[in-house]
């Protein structure tokens, strides 16, 4: 077991998928790149953020497919490639740019199982999310929320590297569509990640910290977050649970009840805006299910419901930060 | 569209002489009138299903158009792909779905060919390179170029092929689709197919250019044109298509141009077609009849087998629609059937 960074680690996932099956292909802007340019040099990007490099010099331009800038006809050929009965991985480098090709997901890739009569779609997207690097409201965005509430397709998100691998290759080999989101500000976090095969099921998040004081969900980047405030607490006495979901559909809501039943207190961290968003998702989940074990009222902690704003100090306001999460977790020991 | 530019696009059709015999045999000629007949037989049937209320939701029939699908998927065999349009029927029986299931699925049952969660515009096989129709206009070309994706990946020489009428020729999905067909060389055929009317507009106004065939040449695709009401067209156009694409030569596309004898949907009042537009096209312009006039002059086919198939092909709907009548609704927990996440 060595130490990997979460980019080293999807494209390790990625390589050593595509040799394993041959029936997996990449498709996307750039996942080679060169191609055209007047060097003459292929795999020249390996994707906008290299997630993808050196796949096109071991696996050819058959199965690594440098598109043009069209998402539309990117998913749609996702689509129409996994019913075919191969595994495309496609990529539309920033989840913002779903808003092109939406239709292929909502209406197409989502629909199939249900609407074919159980027909297979084993394609993955993956994506690009989150703020932190200025780059503004059309780059920054946090899609996860809005996609987890189509029924039809699953929704993962990994926190650290060791997941990100073991979560894409389930991803892959699933028979449904996967969208795999990415967070740009976790690519060069790294940890221990096996060399060798092992995949992480779908449906089951994972105990991150254990306390009885109070329960703390957090998703994608913010789960670095929170593991920060918690450790922080513990140390005055403050012990709560931290659950990472790693995949927000399906959820591992049996995880979150068991763990605020016995707390009775409930802070979600969590990237996406807060209106119909996966925080207030799983408070009404703690409400719903949970309602007579609760001591206090669940707190939300995410942006506001703002666009992604691009002055760095904007960004920061508007982003969750260590501040907001402790004020949040003491605010429900308060009751 | 008019009467006259119809005529002219027959006149720059891909055709045979139609007074020499096709070239193709007995079997086959049967098989295309049959699967015309089908279609025809069907879609009139549904639409007098829908009327009575049998049928529920929204349907669109393909009735005038049988050729330009039986002509394509006759030169097609399971391992080729197709993806339709929300007018679908006709390209799912001209593939080979069954159509008793699927006269079941647009009855809504729980054994139709869908389980009944599809519907009229739904309807999919994929076993038989059915890629299923599609309730969003230009939403299949993306799709059937991913087939033609792993068509290319597997090399065998298959092809996939998306049916766009006129209004999906004006999206942008199609010409992303089309771009990026002749960049991937993709064994992609585009079988365009002019109806005359995207929903309650004709073609010549949302049209913007005044030749879309050279529109498609402009994308790189060589175009083979054809007369939607000529099987014999459609099947040669297709076939000089498929030669280029089956060998590697990238994209092609079919532009062909038919019209439908219903409306847009089943009880649309059609103000916007002039008084005997349709009668006049259904006594000039039948594909059927056109087909049964070439057998005759040539001498292929006797009328008799043709009248023979006529008879076979009624008491097959007659018994699809007794079928679907009485076959079982869905259950209540077929809902959540076929789901991933029971939240």
């Amino acid at each position: 077991m060595t130490k990997k960074t979460m980019r080293e680690a999807i494209n390790e996932a990625l390589h050593q998928e595509m040799a394993r099956d041959p029936s997996v292909i990449v498709i996307g802007e750039d996942v080679s790149g060169g191609a055209g340019g007047s060097s003459g040099q292929r795999d020249a990007a390996g994707g906008v953020f290299g997630l993808t490099k050196g796949l096109l010099p071991k696996f050819g331009e058959n199965r690594v497919i440098d598109t043009p800038i069209s998402e539309s006809a990117i998913i749609g050929a996702a689509n129409g490639a996994a019913l075919a009965g191969l595994r495309p991985v496609a990529e539309i480098m920033f989840s913002d740019f779903i808003g092109v090709c939406f239709d292929q997901i909502l209406n197409q890739a989502a629909k199939f199982r249900y609407m074919f009569n159980g027909a297979n779609a084993p394609l993955v997207v993956r994506m690009t999310v989150g703020a932190g690097r200025s780059a503004a409201a059309q780059h920054s965005q946090t899609v996860h929320s809005l996609l987890t509430a189509i029924p039809g397709i699953k929704v993962v998100m990994p926190s650290n590297a060791y997941d990100a691998k073991g979560l894409l290759l389930q991803a892959i080999r699933d028979n449904d569509p996967v969208m795999f989101i990415e967070h740009k500000m976790l690519y060069n976090d790294a940890c221990e990640v096996p060399d060798g095969d092992y995949t992480i099921p779908f449906g089951e998040g994972v105990l991150l910290r254990e306390g009885e004081h109070a329960t703390v969900v957090a998703t994608g980047q913010m789960v670095k977050l929170a593991a920060g405030v918690v450790d922080k607490l513990a140390a005055e006495g403050i012990r709560c649970d931290l659950i990472d979901p790693r995949t927000t559909s399906p959820l591992d809501t049996e995880l979150i009840l068991e763990s605020v039943r016995e707390t009775g207190r409930l802070v979600v961290v969590d990237e996406s805006t807060p209106r119909c968003g996966l925080a207030a998702d799983i408070a009404a989940l703690a409400a719903r299910e949970a309602f007579f074990s609760l001591r206090a009222p669940v707190q939300m902690v995410t942006p506001p419901h703002t666009p992604v704003p691009f002055a760095p100090e904007l960004e920061r306001e508007y982003l969750p930060d260590a501040a907001r999460v402790e004020r949040a977790i003491r605010s429900v020991l308060a009751h | 569209m008019t009467t006259e530019q119809l005529k002219t696009k027959r006149d720059k059709a891909v055709s045979s002489d139609t007074r020499q015999k096709s070239g193709l045999t007995r079997e086959q000629l049967l098989n295309a009138y049959r699967q015309m007949r089908l279609i025809r037989e069907f879609e009139d049937r549904v639409n007098a299903e829908c009327l009575t209320g049998a049928i529920p939701g929204f349907t669109h029939l393909y009735s005038g158009q049988e050729a330009v699908a039986v002509g394509a998927c006759e030169q097609m065999t399971d391992a080729d792909y197709i993806i339709s349009t929300h007018r679908g029927h006709g390209h799912c029986i001209a593939k080979g779905c069954d159509v008793i299931g699927m006269m079941k699925e647009l009855h809504a049952r729980r054994d139709g060919l869908n389980g009944g969660k599809g519907g009229s515009m739904h309807i999919a096989d994929i076993a038989k390179g059915m890629l299923g129709a599609n309730g969003i206009v230009g939403a299949g070309s993306p799709i059937a170029l991913g087939a033609a994706i792993a068509c290319k990946l597997r090399g065998e020489g298959k092809v996939a092929a998306s049916f766009v009428g006129d209004g999906a020729s004006n999206q942008g999905t199609v010409f992303e689709a089309m771009n990026m067909a002749v960049v991937l060389k993709a064994p992609k055929m585009f079988i365009f197919e002019n109806n005359g009317y995207s929903e309650h507009t004709g073609a010549s106004y949302g049209i913007g250019c005044d030749d879309v065939v050279k529109r498609i040449e402009g994308f790189g695709i060589p175009v083979f044109e054809a007369d939607g009401f000529d099987f014999f067209s459609m099947y040669e156009a297709v076939g000089k298509a498929m030669e280029i694409s089956r060998k590697g030569g990238g994209p092609t596309a079919i532009y062909a141009t038919t019209i439908r004898y219903f409306g847009h949907f089943v009880g649309d009042p059609q103000n916007y077609r002039a008084k005997g537009e349709v009668e006049m096209y259904r006594n000039e312009y039948c594909c059927l009849q056109n087909f049964r006039k070439r057998m005759k002059e040539t001498g292929e086919l006797d009328m008799a087998s043709l009248d023979a198939i006529d008879q076979e092909i009624g008491a097959l709907i007659e018994r699809a629609v007794q079928e679907a009548r009485t076959a079982p609704r869905p259950l209540p927990e077929d809902l959540m059937k076929n789901v991933y996440d029971n939240y």
